[in-house]
């Protein structure tokens, strides 16, 4: 499947990664033929097989509720880019971007 | 004191035992050899000042208490854990210390070790050469003398791969054997952590140290299925069974790989094992299954890189990360998903019953770990798809979930060649015996690479 530029920069949005032109360009030629390869799968015959998603076979494993040995709040913070008053510091949520 | 630094760790564990040398005499031997040879092969990130213990080098995507963890990303070139994984916790109870962190490809993205933002990897075997990867710098570390063993993780292959072409031992343990707690996720339905060693009774005394559930990795399995007993009758490989699957030997597999590979099949069959041929009819589709199943977890994993908690901004990522961030976002966006990630998860199944189909033929799988050997720096890395399809025989195994090793079995072109060796879903013990009995009775493992005088 041949991915147009709009279809790259759409999904960079959803990523959340910051592409320049000529990445997208470069993006949108690779991915279109990694996607050609993968359309290979549609040879396969898949009608009644289960997905496996995990060799496991886990499923919403639990464990108690316990108090347990954390981190400090310092060795939390300690790689933290911009902090203030032992909180991170963010981008505000609903400000325009 | 050159010779320290060829003793397999078991070999080094006795040696200290005996006081045929001391802790401190070992370490200087590992350091020395460090200074010289790390400049030319760019093999670690970090080198620990005055190491002590037992010298092993983790790939740096392992994180480590206070000693910088990069995962090869300048978006992490800063970071520095304030916990150690697991693994780590359980080697220092057992006397492992950490001598360096190693190269790698970034958040272990890639088949050569060249993804890394901290420059190559060189194959100790030939500097123009790839030394493979993910797991590039502790392949080749271990290949070098630099450490008595390492530790890797494997997504599609990144302990295997770079173990066969290193001429080294490395072992996928099961998905679920070992757990992942303080392992940066790249892919969380197939990363494992295991061993490169210089031996396979090496690999195995490892896998004891680090196996069993630690409350941190819900995919970890019961510890009571996670024994591994050492081969009692060595030498022989009478009664056990084993499978070459066809398609391991087909179009794009090397000429001269497939020789060596042949051989050593040939040599199984004269310690007494009956081979028998066997069938993976979904082979062809692993690669596509995996690229679609792995780029899509990759793109939540990679999602908390915010530049907020931890590193830097998302734009530092590199190309190989973008783009299989990409990939993946765009595999699990509205109206793709039945069409990649679901149908990639149906084929998934599919390769998993072929393997569980030809397990009842036979106890262990034996092929080529890749189809080629080390190729040249700068070959592949402009073209992403070929250098997919150069995991086309270890990719299988991951989607499985079953343990795969790598042990050398020859040369080709004067640069090493892995055979591996699949066996069924946590017995681990089987291969590793059967490794064993291979290693032992042919000269392989004992053949290093020359790295000069200096070294």
């Amino acid at each position: 499947m041949k991915l147009t530029s709009d279809q790259v920069k759409h999904t960079a949005k959803l990523a959340k990664l910051p592409l320049t032109e000529e990445q997208i360009e470069v993006y949108a030629e690779q991915i279109s033929r990694i996607l050609d390869y993968i359309d290979q799968l549609n040879k396969v015959g898949t009608e009644g097989v289960e997905p496996t998603f995990n060799v496991t076979g886990s499923f919403n494993v639990m464990k108690k509720d316990e108090v347990t040995k954390n981190l400090t709040q310092d060795a939390a913070l300690q790689n933290a880019s911009s902090k203030n008053n032992h909180f991170f510091v963010t981008k505000g949520v609903f400000e325009n971007e | 004191m050159n010779d320290i630094t060829g003793l397999t760790l078991i070999e080094t564990l006795k040696a200290l035992e005996e006081k045929k040398f001391s802790s401190e005499e070992l370490n200087k031997a590992y350091l020395e050899r460090i200074e010289k040879i790390n400049p030319r092969l760019n093999i670690f990130l970090e080198i620990k000042k005055n190491p002590q213990n037992m010298p092993a080098a983790i790939k740096d995507i392992i994180c480590t208490q206070n000693i910088r963890t990069t995962a090869g990303s300048k978006i992490l070139s800063n970071f520095v854990p304030p916990y150690s994984a697991t693994v780590i916790d359980r080697l220092k109870e057992k006397g492992i210390g950490i001598i360096g962190k190693t190269n790698l490809d970034e958040f272990a993205m890639g088949s050569s070790g060249e993804n890394s933002a901290y420059g190559p990897t060189k194959n100790p075997w030939n500097e123009t050469k790839v030394p493979g990867g993910s797991s590039s710098g502790s392949a080749a570390a271990v290949a070098a003398d630099l450490c008595t063993f390492a530790l890797g993780t494997d997504t599609g292959g990144s302990i295997r791969q770079p173990a066969s072409l290193c001429g080294v031992v490395g072992l996928k343990p099961s998905y679920g054997r070992v757990p992942r707690y303080g392992a940066i996720a790249m892919a969380s339905s197939l990363d494992q952590i295991g061993p490169i060693t210089k031996s396979v009774a090496d690999a195995r005394l490892v896998l004891e140290w680090i196996s069993g559930p630690d409350g941190k990795d819900s995919n970890c399995v019961d510890p009571a299925s996670c024994k591994v007993t050492p081969c009692a009758a060595r030498g022989c490989l009478a009664g056990v069974r084993v499978g070459v699957p066809r398609e391991y030997f087909g179009k794009g597999l090397d000429k001269g790989v497939e020789k060596v590979i042949r051989e050593a099949i040939k040599k199984l069959e004269e310690l007494g094992a009956e081979i028998v041929e066997v069938s993976l009819p979904h082979t062809e589709y692993a690669v596509a299954a995996y690229y679609i199943i792995m780029s899509s977890e990759v793109s939540s994993n990679m999602a908390k890189f915010d530049g907020i908690r931890f590193g830097s901004g998302r734009e530092d990522f590199g190309p190989e990360v973008k783009r299989r961030i990409m990939l993946g976002t765009f595999a699990l966006s509205t109206g793709y998903y039945d069409d990649y990630f679901a149908k990639a998860a149906e084929v998934r199944t599919l390769i998993k019953q072929d393997f569980e189909k030809a397990f009842e033929k036979c106890e262990v799988i034996v092929g080529p770990v890749s189809p080629t050997v080390a190729w040249n720096l700068g070959e592949k890395i402009e073209d992403p798809l070929t250098m997919y399809l150069s995991d086309v025989y270890t990719i299988p195994a991951s989607l499985a979930g079953i343990p795969g090793l790598s042990v050398p079995c020859g040369f080709s072109d004067g640069l090493p060649v892995g055979l591996q060796i699949l066996g069924k879903y946590l017995d681990e013990e089987t291969i590793l015996n059967i490794g064993e009995i291979y290693e032992q009775s042919t000269d392989w493992h004992n053949k290093k690479p020359d790295l000069g005088k200096e070294a």
